[in-house]
This record gives C-alpha cells, structure tokens and sequence, in this order.
C-alpha cells in the first residue's frame, strides 16, 4: 500500500517546523527572531541573493557621500575657481557618479525582486502546509472550526504572518550601511561618530516601546478581520434564507456590529502608529542637530574642520530613511507574530482520527498485484480502473460494545450506547429510527468518519482504527445526506481524479468515460447529464447549484457506485429521490456484479426497507430490534408506528371524511 | 466637514514643512556659526540648534494629528463601504451570487477592503507629506538657481511620464493577484466544506493538486508584479541619483561661465537631496496605490452589480395582510446560460388553500418556489399575489406576507434557539422570543425531540448546522418559518429528511395551525398531496393536473400513476 496518497507525499514547499512543532516559544522577542530565522532558512538561496543586494546597497548609499566629497574637492571647486584640468575632468566626474547611481538602482531592483520572490514562495509554502493539514484533519476537527477562520488563515494571516519579510532583507542592508558609516565616522573623529551614532539605539529603543503598543491592537484588528470574514461567509451561505425570511437588514446590522468594531480597532492601531512614527522619524534628525553641536565645538577645539561637520550631518541625512526600515520590520513583527502563531496552530493541530497502515487481507491483494506488474501509476484507490468489479466480496461488517460520546459545554452526551451488530458480506441492512436517533452517528462509523469512543467497529475483522486510510476509501463508499459538489465538470465529480491531466491513451480516457456513464446509468441520473451543454464535461456550479437536489444527490449515488465498493453507506442519501427512481438504483446494485456490495442505509421509505434482508431498528443510541421488515412490525411497537405512519395518517383522514 | 479637511491639509503642511528644517540648519549653522567671522559662534550655535529642535517637535506633533484625523474619517468611510457592499450583495438575486464563488464574494467585503484599510495606514499620508515637501524643495531650490531646478524638473519629468504606462501594467498585474487570490479561496474553501465527502472517498490528492495550481498560481502572479514594482521603483532610485551627476556636470559649467557661485552650488545639491527623497517615496507608495485601487474597484464592481430583483420600493402598491391567493400567468423561466424549465405556467392558487405541488425531479417544482417568494423573476408572464404582480409588491412587506422553508435551511452558528427566533419580526421583545419560541415548539409536537438534546432549546447547532442531522436541521427551519407567522408558507420539500412519524405529526400540526392561511408544500411524499385541497402536478415543465386528490385519481392520469406507485412503496 503507498504510505500516503499521491501529492501528499514529501514535504510541503517549506518546512518551518522546529523540533518541538511549528508553534513558537519563549519571549515575544525570541518567538519574533524565531518567525524571521525560520522564513529565512526555508528559501535560503532567495534570500541570500536579496541580502546580498541589501548589503550592496547599503555600502553604495554612504559610498556615494563619499564620491559626492571627492568630486567637490578635486573637480567642481578648482574648476569654478578656474583650474583648466578640473574643468577638463567635468564630464569624467558625472560619469563616475552616475555608474555609482546605476550600481545602486541594480542592487535596489535586485534586492525587491528576490524579497519580492521570497514573500511570495514563503506564502505559497504556509498556503500549501495549512491546505494539507485542513485535508488532513478529520472531520471532527472541522466541525469546531469556522468556515470563516479557517479561510482567514489560508489568506489573511498568511500574509500577516509574512508581511515582515517585505522590509527584511533591506533592514539587512542597512545593517551593513551603519557598520560602513560608523568606520567613516569613527576616522573622522571620535567625538562626532559618538554623536551621530547615539540615534541608532535610541531609534532602537523607541521602535521597542512601539513594538509593545502595538502587538495588542494589531492582534486585536487581526482577529477582527477574521471574524469580519466569518460573519460574510456564514451570511453569504444563508443567502436563500435571508431572502426568503427578508432579514437582509438584520444581516446588515450584525455586519455593521462586527465591522464597527474592526473599524475601532484599526484606529487604534493607526493611533499608535500615528504617536510613533513622527518620534521615529525624529530622531535622526535630532542627531543631526547633535552632530551640528558637538561639531561646531570640535571645530573650535581645532581636532576637526568644517567640511568633516558637513559630511557627517550628510552622511545622517542620507541613512535617516533607510534606518527607518527597522521600525518597518519591527512594526510589522507584532502582525507576523499573531498570523504565524495562528498559522502554526493549524499546522500543529492534532487529529484524534490516527490513521491505521493495515489492509484487509484478500482485499489488499489487488493492489499489491497491481503493484507488482508495474501499474502502480499513483492512482488513488478506491478509483474506477476496469477491474475493480470482478472478484470483489462484499465487506464483512461488525461492531461490537460501540459506544459514541460527544463533549457538549463540559457535560459528555451519549448518541450512541452498547451497539452489538453484526452484517455479512453482501447483505442489504436498513437503520431505521425517528429523526435524531443516532442513525448518521451510526454509519459514519463505517466509513470512518469518526471513531467510537467504547468498542471496536470491524470491517472484515479488522479493527477500523488499523487499517490505512486508502484502504477504507478503496472499499467504503459513503454518500452523506446532503451532497457536497465540487466545482467541477460531471466527469470531475463522479471520478474526483484529475483527468487527461497524467497523459492518458485514448482507450483509457474512453474506458473512464464509459465507467462513469454506468454509474450515472445505475444513479438514474445519466439522462440528466445526456440533457447537459457537454454531458460528462458540464460545468457544475459552486456547490452543484444548476442541479436539483434530487439530481444532486443521484449524481453522488454514482460517485459511490462508480468506485465499485464492498460496502455502500447511504445516508439517507435518497431523500430527495423519486421512491421509484430509488428502488430501481437499489434493485439494480444486485445486478450490476456477480457478488453485490454489503449496503448499509438510512432509509425511511417503507419501499426501501422492504428491500433490505435486515432492519436494525434505533432508539435513543440504542438498538430496539434487529430482525425482518416483517418480524419488526410484529414485535416491535415502535417500529410499527414508525413504519405504518402514512398508512394511519390516510385511514385517519378518510375516518375524518 | 469642509473646515476639517483644510483644518488636517494645514496641519499636514506644518508637518511637511519640519522635514525641510535640518538641511535649512545645517546650511545655517554652517554658513553663520562655525564660518562665522572671528570663529565659530556659540551661542548662534545653540540658538540655532535649539530653535530648530522646536519646530521640529511642532512638525512632529502636527504629523501625529495629521495621521489620527486621516485614519479616524478613511476607516469611517471604509467600515461604510463594507457595509454597503455587503448588504448589496444580500440584495442582488440568488441567480447573481450563483454566478461567483461565495469565498470570492466574501473576500470583496474583507481583503480587498483590507488592502485600502491598510495602505491608508502606510501610505496614504507619506502621500500627502511627500506632495507638500516636493513644492516646497522646488522653492528653495528656485531661490538658489532656477537653471538647475528646470534642469532637475527635466530630468524627473520624462520619469514622471514612464511611470503612468508602468504604473498601468502594474495595476494590471495587482489586479490579476487579486483575481488569483480570490479563486485561491474558492479552492481552499472547497477543502473546508466539503471536508466530509473529501475523506469518505479518498480525494485528498485530487483536492490538494487544485488547491496546490491555484497557489501556484497566486504565487506566479505575486512574482510577476513584485518584478514590475521592483523595475519602476529602482528605475525611480536610478533618475534620483542620476540627477545629481547631471547636477554637478551642469552646475559646474555655470560655475566656470559665472552664473553660480561653488556655495550656492553645494546648497543646491543639498536641496536635491530633499527633492528626491519624497519624488522616490511617493513612487513607491503610488505603486501600493495601485493595490488599494485594485481592491476598490472590485468592491465598487460589487456595489455597480444592478440588482435583478428590483424592490419596488415607494411605487409598491399597497396591500393588506391576510390569506393569500397566488395566480402565476403565463410564467416562463429558464436559469441564465440554460434551457427553459417552465414553458408557460398558468395557476390559480386562492387563498385559505392548501396546495401540493407534485412532480418528478427536475420538473420545475422546486423553480416555481422560488418564482412564488420572488427568490427571482420570470422571463415572461407574472406572478400575483392578490392580484398584485410580485415585481409592484415592496420586499418588506412580500417578505412578512410569504416565506420559503428551502429543502436544505441554513442554519446559524447559535443555539437552537437563537435559529428559530431568527423568523419572527425585529420588533419582537427579547423577552418575548423565548415565550413565543417555546410555544411554536410545542404546538409543531416538537416537545420529545428538543427534550432529548443535551441542552434542549439550548443546545448548539453548529457550523451551518452540522451538530443536527439533516432531519433535525429540517425540524428547526420549519420552526423558524412557523414562527415568522406568514399568510403563505411555501415548503419546499421541508420535510423529506424527517422520519414519517415525525413528519405525519408535524403536517397534523402545521394543517390545524395554518387552519384559514394558505401553504403551497413543495411534495415528493404523496402523503402530502392526499391531505390538501389542492394538487398541482407537474411534468416537465408544465402543468398537467390541477385538482383534488379525489378528482385526479379519478382521472386515472398522471397523478394515480404517481400515487399508485407510492402506495406501493409507503406500505
């Protein structure tokens, strides 16, 4: 069995792991260098040339002061005074200034691009880990997480989380920048360096108490943006309710609350940023004013001259816009700090589903032969391949002691209790039980939706919880109550494989075809599709909006029939199906292969249990009766009741009449 | 308003105006204090640095107020943009939302505001503080020599002019970002919801691949633009610097002819300094401009959608509340990009009836629904309630008067209770809605069911429900619409999740309860078409049989085939 299916396997574009796991520990500080550093290794290349042009750039910045001096003092003074060589040398000296202006524009446009290159890679990476940790997780995981939230950190905490490294690389620069004006300033005169260098800390330590103003609010209007996005989403899904109940102004108003207060809370960040970002962009010009000072006494002391004053107010003028790129990065470290932890919570999310490696013993077989002649092409399993009918048996099903309890406000809930229940292979089970019995609790069990959380549910002997995931989905298939769509062609959502996407012959491509008209056929929904612009290659709406819900539903009974399954879940997955169209896709399962599927349903149609070899009655998570349609309605009053409602209900109203 | 506006624009050149205050001092301090005759002068000196460090404090404190004003009126203006846009979306007709992914819509009302929200954050002032700081450079450089401030002006304006065409493919590239993220959502939602059907049937990889293209997709499209950014940006350093060559190379030409003394020419490249600082800024904030102006327009995109399903607001024709009668004349209807679904349908539904509707799947039950609670409009024809067209009745009050109960109701993320209020009217004291919740309850014989909750009334339901079976889900939307207290109640199929028993004892309750109201119940179990007064079957598109249980089996038509095989199949 492949250890993983296709696509899952290997690593996601960047690992950001640490030994402990993607969260982050230790001192705000810590947990910020940690974000940086792990962003950094992930694309070290990327980032070595972005850096790289960085440095360049910042050695080139002080360098043209440098070159601005020396063209003044050799050229342009004696040239005005009338020195005919400097006047000769004119056009040499704007040369030489306008190659250090390319230098400089090269190493800024390199310098962006690779930033540039390395925000982007960073963000596909998150997106693609965060991506396999939601197909990843269970479904249990998934009940707990809004829509909305999980949305948000595929995309807004994702860039919060990266934003920093838009300004990192050049902050980089003008490390290199600062360490190259310290040496120019510290040979002019040690005194005037002090005074020029004095700023850098305080800029430091005034970008820190920012730091702490600002983590709580940007964290604050960051969870706000999310919730902002929960309220559309679940809004924008309730389209059809709020308009047929009218509530479009009830929906506003709980819209406007939410953004109110998101609205509050970017005014607070922009507050703080607004106090702080003129005391930032002060400081160096306060030691400018500094430099002028103690300069103006160094000249008098006779150590320095006045062009070396000039140079150093220069050198602060010049590097006053580029030390500001560590308020850039510090002011973003907050953002990235609350996205990336948001992020890593999602990476480091723990499934209670652990997946088995087992297979089933003679199931197993088809795939192990496959593998063995070379055909293992990476195929998921449980896809249609032409011979996956022949020689498969129905699934053997058995539970024994299960019991389901959830955890509802500190109080656990029983749904299901003590289930003893045992199928054979090929048999037709119906669950029958008033609504909210436990009945989708029950089969979902099978497919291993979730886990029980007393007992042991087997399939074909085997405990649920060993056997690998492709195992289960290469023998189970489950067709929930409501049918979810894929954004896709009907070919796309029958087969969910990516077709003509892996280079497939013509005669492969026709046999796919082929299987995934019989099992529209056996859905009853291949008429349906015929009658679609396209047929298997019709567009189907977010969510299947262009089908009815019958029709829906049909077309996810063919999703399940088309992968052959030994064992076939239907979850009340014909409610909205025509009862004849129903029997008929139900009848004909027996027909279609030599040795039918187990079937276990959730059927209330008296038609449907009628089809079936057992009815296992539920009550309350418990089992009433296991017995025939016809045993039940003898010996179980409940059951009765159940079964012969409509029959009552017209004999009532003819008594009425 | 106004007055606020010039009050932040004065305050704004104040604090530009501080940015010009250090070059001014050093040429000062420089010139008068250190070069000062007889030795450098310190208390010129100090005055000078003193006096300086003043303004620049007024300058900064200027900015701080330029900046809290800016945020307070943009994050007002935008929290009003989203708001609109969101309740427009609410109002364009479900066809329309059809038409783009919800994950799409939604990012139109949360990123792409977001991206506004944040540039003004950033951006927008150094905006505004570079523009002043650009004119009040170009004085000073004027003062000192007007022949190289032309020359500079020459040298910036060609760039000026490049960067309209850049700054129009890098708005182009930011929009194709945007379009990339927004279908990126689309996919990654896609995981999310469909969470269930990925994992019963193994489709992982088949899931992970698309939503793997779409970020790659997302990421291509961010390189591409950063490059372009990344070109015009250094193409602005490079004009920037190279002015200064140009500067030098010409400045000392006007040396050596006597135009401009070695002083005045080092003073003015001092001023280029300051010129170009903000001329490099201001590009690269222009370029996150394009971003902002992205997002806007598609949100403005949003909010220019005309609505299909115009309510007829003022020019509504009044009517009163009541029984409902329904005439449908004439009515064609086909979904944007397919066939007709209904080819001419003529009913008349009178009021206090209770009418089935039956029909195959894919007939055109579930469409006339929708035509009936005005979720759309037909192509042809008309749809009157009480004589009114839908399209003369005002939303508010065809909304008190008729509600749907959809097969498949969304339920909120709440308690059980919290989704059977939503129904009923604004106005509805909190205090009341627990009573009046309470008593729908018990009235629909709901009583057993809620008890054996773990919280009853309480309890949660869910993400869209999800805790509740779909039965369940049924049974609350079916309170909701109850409670709403409608003169027609339209059930599509409301109860077909529902166990017969429960689904029996709910349509006793609901005949006694709607007992001189009318419902139109959307069936697919005939034991509904046996209790109503009126059946209405349809077959593909038309209507075949209109008439009473008893009448249409004595057709031996359509319907007693229907029924026959029901009866078949129920007992």
């Amino acid at each position: 069995m492949p250890e993983a299916a296709p696509g899952l396997q290997g690593p996601p574009r960047s690992t950001f792991r640490a030994r402990t796991g993607y969260g982050l520990s230790g001192s705000r500080t810590r947990r910020s260098v940690q974000v940086m550093v792990r962003g950094i290794r992930s694309e070290p290349g990327v980032y070595a040339l972005a850096i790289g042009a960085s440095a360049v750039f910042g050695a080139v910045t002080v360098g043209v002061s440098k070159a601005i001096g020396a063209v003044t003092d050799q050229v342009v003074v004696p040239a005005i005074a009338g020195d005919p060589d400097a006047q000769g040398r004119i056009w040499l000296a704007g040369l030489v200034l306008a190659a250090v202006s390319i230098t400089l524009a090269a190493s800024v446009a390199a310098r962006r691009v690779w930033a540039g290159m390395g925000v982007s890679n960073l963000q596909a990476g998150h997106r693609a880990s965060v991506t396999r940790q939601y197909l990843r997780l269970p479904v249990s995981w998934h009940r707990a997480h809004p829509t909305g939230q999980l949305l948000a950190t595929a995309s807004a905490d994702v860039e919060a989380a990266t934003g920093v490294f838009n300004p990192l690389p050049f902050a980089l620069g003008v490390v290199v920048m600062i360490v190259v004006a310290a040496v120019m300033l510290l040979a002019i005169d040690p005194w005037i360096a002090a005074a020029a260098l004095v700023v850098i800390p305080l800029a430091i330590a005034a970008n820190l108490v920012f730091q702490r103003y600002m983590a709580p609010a940007a964290t604050r209007a960051q969870q706000l943006r999310g919730s902002v996005a929960d309220v559309a989403h679940e809004s924008f899904e309730a389209a059809v309710l709020v308009k047929s109940l009218g509530t479009e102004a009830r929906e506003e108003r709980r819209f406007a609350a939410r953004t109110d207060d998101l609205r509050r809370a970017n005014v607070d960040v922009g507050v703080v940023r607004a106090v702080f970002d003129p005391v930032i962009e002060l400081l160096p010009s306060l030691g400018t004013l500094l430099v002028l000072g103690v300069g103006a006494g160094r000249v008098s002391a006779g150590a320095i001259g006045t062009g070396d004053v000039v140079t150093a107010a220069y050198l602060l003028t010049v590097m006053a816009v580029p030390v500001r790129a560590f308020g850039w990065v510090l002011g973003e470290l907050p953002r990235a700090d609350v996205g990336y932890e948001r992020v890593a919570r999602v990476l480091d999310a723990e499934g209670s589903l652990r997946p088995g490696t087992g297979t089933f013993g003679d199931a197993g077989s088809r795939h192990e032969s496959r593998r063995e002649s070379g055909q293992s092409d990476g195929q998921p399993d449980g896809q249609p391949d032409g011979q996956g009918r022949q020689g498969r048996q129905g699934l053997a099903v058995r539970l024994d002691g299960v019991g389901v309890d959830v955890r509802a406000h500190g109080t656990d809930v029983t749904l299901l209790d003590g289930i003893d229940l045992e199928i054979p292979p090929g048999s037709v089970v119906a669950v029958v039980g008033a609504t909210g019995a436990g009945k989708t609790t029950l089969v979902s069990l099978l497919a291993r939706l979730g886990d029980p959380t007393r007992g042991v549910v087997r399939l074909d002997g085997v405990d649920a919880r060993d056997l690998a995931p492709e195992a289960i989905t290469g023998a189970v298939a489950f067709v929930s109550q409501t049918t979810f769509v894929f954004e896709d062609t009907v070919r796309g959502n029958v087969l969910l494989d990516d077709h003509d996407e892996r280079g497939a012959t013509d005669d492969e491509n026709a046999a796919r075809d082929q299987a995934a008209w019989d099992a529209l056929a056996a859905a009853r929904v291949d008429d349906v599709v015929r009658a679609l612009p396209g047929g298997l290659d019709a567009p189907l709406g977010e969510r299947g909006s262009n089908l009815s819900g019958g029709q829906r539903q049909r077309l996810a009974i063919a999703r399940a029939l088309v992968r052959a399954p030994r064992l076939l879940v239907l979850d009340d997955a014909t409610s909205a199906v025509d009862p004849a169209v129903e029997r008929d896709v139900l009848s004909g399962l027996g027909e279609r292969t030599a040795q039918p599927p187990t079937v276990v349903m959730v059927a209330y149609r008296m038609s449907s249990v009628a089809l079936a070899d057992v009815v296992v009655h539920l009550e309350g998570g418990r089992v009433v009766d296991v017995g025939s349609h016809a045993e039940l309605l003898a010996r179980d009053a409940g059951y009765r009741d159940l079964a012969t409602a409509y029959e009552r209900e017209a004999t009532r109203r003819e008594e009425d009449a | 308003m106004v007055q606020g506006i010039w009050w932040t624009f004065v305050l704004a050149v104040v604090g530009a105006a501080g940015r010009v205050v250090v070059p001014i001092t050093v040429q000062q301090t420089v010139d008068t204090g250190i070069m000062a005759d007889g030795g450098p002068d310190a208390g010129r000196i100090t005055t000078l640095v003193l006096l300086s460090a003043a303004l620049l404090l007024v300058a900064g404190w200027c900015m701080s107020l330029v900046n809290i004003r800016l945020i307070r009126a943009t994050e007002a203006g935008l929290a009003d943009l989203r708001v609109r846009a969101f309740r427009h979306v609410h109002d364009l007709s479900t066809l329309t939302q059809g038409t783009e992914r919800r994950g799409g819509l939604v990012s139109r009302v949360t990123s792409d505001v977001d991206t506004i929200s944040l540039f003004v954050q950033r951006g927008g002032i150094i905006l505004l503080v570079s523009t002043l700081q650009i004119v009040v450079a170009t004085v000073l450089m004027a003062v000192y020599s007007w022949q190289l401030t032309l020359v500079v002006w020459a040298v910036f304006v060609p760039l000026f002019f490049g960067l309209r065409p850049a700054q129009k493919r890098v708005n182009l590239a930011y929009t194709a970002v945007r379009a990339r993220t927004g279908a990126l959502l689309g996919a990654i939602s896609e995981s999310v919801v469909g969470a269930e059907t990925i994992r019963a049937y193994g489709a992982q990889a088949r899931t992970g691949r698309r939503v793997d293209a779409a970020i790659e997709a997302t990421r291509s499209a961010m390189v591409r633009s950063q490059k372009l950014v990344a070109i015009v940006f250094s193409s602005g350093v490079l004009v920037a610097n190279l002015v200064v060559a140009v500067v030098v190379v010409v400045g000392t030409y006007l040396g050596v002819a006597g135009d401009i003394t070695t002083g005045q020419l080092l003073a003015f490249l001092f001023l280029v300094q300051i010129f170009t600082g903000p001329v490099q800024q201001a590009t690269e904030i222009l370029n996150e401009l394009q971003n902002a102006v992205a997002g806007w327009r598609r949100v403005i995109a949003i909010l220019e959608t005309p609505v299909q399903v115009v309510d007829a607001g003022d020019d509504a024709v009044p009517s009163r509340r009541g029984p409902a009668s329904v005439r449908l004349e004439g009515v064609r209807f086909s979904y944007p990009g397919g066939p007709e679904v209904l080819h001419g349908i003529d009913l008349d539904l009178p009021a206090r009836t209770r009418v089935a509707v039956v029909g195959r799947t894919g007939s055109g039950k579930t469409t006339i629904a929708k035509l009936v609670t005005r979720l759309m409009d037909p192509d042809d024809g008309a749809v009157r309630l009480d004589g009114v067209d839908l399209r003369d009745v005002s939303a508010a009050h065809l909304r008190e008067r008729v509600v749907l109960v959809p097969q498949e109701g969304f339920l909120f993320d709440g308690t059980l209770r919290e989704n059977m209020a939503y129904g009923l009217a604004d106005h509805v004291p909190a205090e009341d809605e627990a009573e009046l919740v309470g008593r729908a309850v018990a009235e629909l014989g709901l009583d057993d069911w809620v008890s054996g909750l773990p919280r009853g009334l309480d309890s949660d339901v869910g993400q869209r429900g999800e805790a509740l079976s779909a039965g369940e889900r049924q049974l609350v939307a079916l309170a909701r619409a109850y409670l709403a207290r409608a003169d027609l109640l339209v059930l599509d199929e409301a109860t077909s999740a529902v166990d017969p028993a429960t689904e029996v004892r709910i349509a006793r309750a609901l005949d006694s309860l709607t007992a001189g109201r009318s419902t139109i119940t959307i069936a697919h179990r005939l034991s509904t078409a046996e209790a109503a007064d009126l059946v209405v079957v349809v077959d593909d598109g038309h209507v075949v049989e209109v008439g009473a249980h008893r009448e249409l089996l004595g057709l031996d038509g359509v319907y007693a085939r229907m029924h026959a095989a029901w009866l078949a199949q129920s007992r």
